[in-house]
């Protein structure tokens, strides 16, 4: 949508619901349903890979030093990918106000 | 003019209706008394005399889903049930609504299992009344023809865009060879231009239809709804408007009928309306002012016309062929009473269950109506509600 949810009045709700704008499921940051989050140990870290491919919202993304990190806007905290890693280099840790 | 009238069965009339309309696809699934109408138009498609699509589904559920997607890609898309397959339907009826999807859907009335039954009553359109379309009633096979066509123009206005169900009642309407008058193409092509969607799903321009709705704005999609289906009522006046100005039969959401003095008014909506006519000629020809209420348009409803045509009456006995089981009786009395209740004056409402699951009502029952009606005056007391012809 082209503003927030919680912006729109009745009057300019779009006839049908129609979303005009694609792609703009980027805009809605679902981060924040997270009560956990991972932080990656890169001592431990051998750049496989496992959690990027394993993430359902693929909210994992390569930095430069070719480390796999997640992106906080996105990851809803589930925890797949410390489940999933096999040198057990992720640790979720609880969100704090 | 290029009217010429023919001997039809209502059905066939349906499927004539929405060949005229030019309608490019029909997903439907066959079910009694509906199933003329689908099975005549893939006759027509299949004859090549209707170029559309025809898509045979699996289930009522299915019908209406294909129709949302075609509807969506701008296809103007028509479909047919009755009773279990409305129901089956009930799901999607929702999402097409809220979604303004501009489908015509003819709903050949009957009742709801069980026990099984293939009769007529309301109790299928009754059942999903809260849907969102529009819904218009029909009383002969003239007002079927003449409402598909313009239930199209309707649904697909660009001030409406709603789905549109038209009623009519099973078998007495839709296996009935009725006298119509039938209009001509260029009638047709000169009323109802072609349907210009305001939204399409196309690979060009993406977008996206039928996304979720979080509570930060669920209430306003949803007032969004009620406001565009209560505005859609001057634009449904204003194009049956047109309908009559070419072809001499004039429509209205309320029609009164020989009320001129009546202080007891009949209120029926369908094909029992021509019986209730029959009824109050009966009861005028012996000197009782009666009169009756002819209810066409269910959705939206038309409160201040309603209220305008009941002022002056002492009784209103409403005539419902649905009930609500557990509740206070049929929906279209428990709906008139609430539009009357905050009136500084109304009629006392009467209230009769009749014609469940295809049982007869003769002119005399309506009459019997009327009787129990005064009774209940003189009594000064008012039954909730009558299922009246039960066996006790």
């Amino acid at each position: 949508m082209a503003k927030p949810m919680e912006q729109y009045t009745w009057k300019d709700y779009p006839v049908g619901g129609v979303v005009t704008e694609p792609g703009n499921a980027r805009e809605y940051k679902t981060g924040d349903w997270k009560s956990q989050r991972p932080v990656v140990d890169t001592a431990k870290c051998i750049k496989c890979g496992v959690c990027w491919l394993f993430c359902p919202d693929a909210a994992i993304y390569k930095n430069d030093e070719g480390f796999f990190l997640a992106n906080l806007d996105y990851c809803k905290g589930c925890g797949i990918c410390a489940r999933e890693c096999w040198t057990g280099c992720i640790t979720m840790v609880e969100e704090e106000k | 003019m290029t009217a010429k009238r023919v001997g039809m069965e209502v059905s066939i009339a349906v499927s004539e209706a929405v060949k005229m309309a030019n309608v490019d696809c029909i997903a439907a699934y066959p079910i009694t008394p509906q199933t003329h109408i689908v099975e005549h138009l893939s006759e027509l498609v299949a004859d090549g005399e209707l170029d559309a699509e025809f898509i045979p589904v699996e289930s009522e559920h299915s019908a209406l889903s294909v129709c949302a997607g075609t509807s969506a890609a701008g296809a103007r898309t028509f479909t047919a049930t009755s009773s279990q397959g409305l129901a089956l339907m009930h799901e999607i009826l929702f999402i097409v609504s809220g979604m303004r999807l501009p489908i015509v859907m003819t709903v050949a009335n009957r009742a709801l299992s069980a026990p099984l039954n293939i009769w007529n009553d309301h109790s299928d359109v009754m059942a999903s009344r809260d849907c969102g379309w529009i819904q218009i009633f029909t009383e002969n096979g003239q007002e079927v023809f003449d409402h598909t066509l313009c239930a199209f123009k309707i649904a697909e206005d660009h001030r409406v865009l709603m789905p549109t169900i038209i009623n009519l009642d099973g078998f007495t309407l839709s296996h009935v060879v009725e006298p119509l008058e039938l209009v001509g193409q260029e009638l047709v092509d000169g009323f109802l231009p072609p349907y210009k969607p305001l939204y399409t799903i196309h690979p060009d321009k993406p977008i996206t239809m039928g996304a979720f709705g979080m509570p930060e704005v669920y209430a306003e999609a949803k007032k969004a709804q009620e406001v565009a289906l209560t505005n859609s009522y001057p634009v449904i006046l204003e194009i049956w408007k047109e309908w009559g100005q070419l072809t001499g039969r004039h429509y209205h959401p309320l029609e009164a009928y020989r009320m001129e003095g009546a202080k007891l008014a009949l209120l029926t909506m369908g094909s029992f309306s021509e019986m209730a006519m029959e009824a109050v000629d009966r009861m005028r020809a012996r000197g009782i002012s009666v009169g009756l209420l002819k209810l066409r348009l269910w959705r939206p409803l038309p409160v201040e016309q309603i209220r305008q045509l009941v002022q002056g009456l002492e009784m209103l006995v409403i005539v419902d062929r649905a009930l609500s089981v557990g509740g206070t009786g049929g929906p279209v009395s428990s709906e008139i009473k609430s539009v009357l209740y905050q009136q500084p004056k109304r009629p006392r409402i009467i209230s009769f269950i009749v014609g469940l699951g295809g049982r007869d009502c003769p002119p005399e029952q309506i009459e019997e109506m009327v009787n129990q009606a005064l009774k209940m005056k003189r009594k000064r007391k008012t039954e909730e509600f009558t299922m009246i012809g039960v066996r006790e």
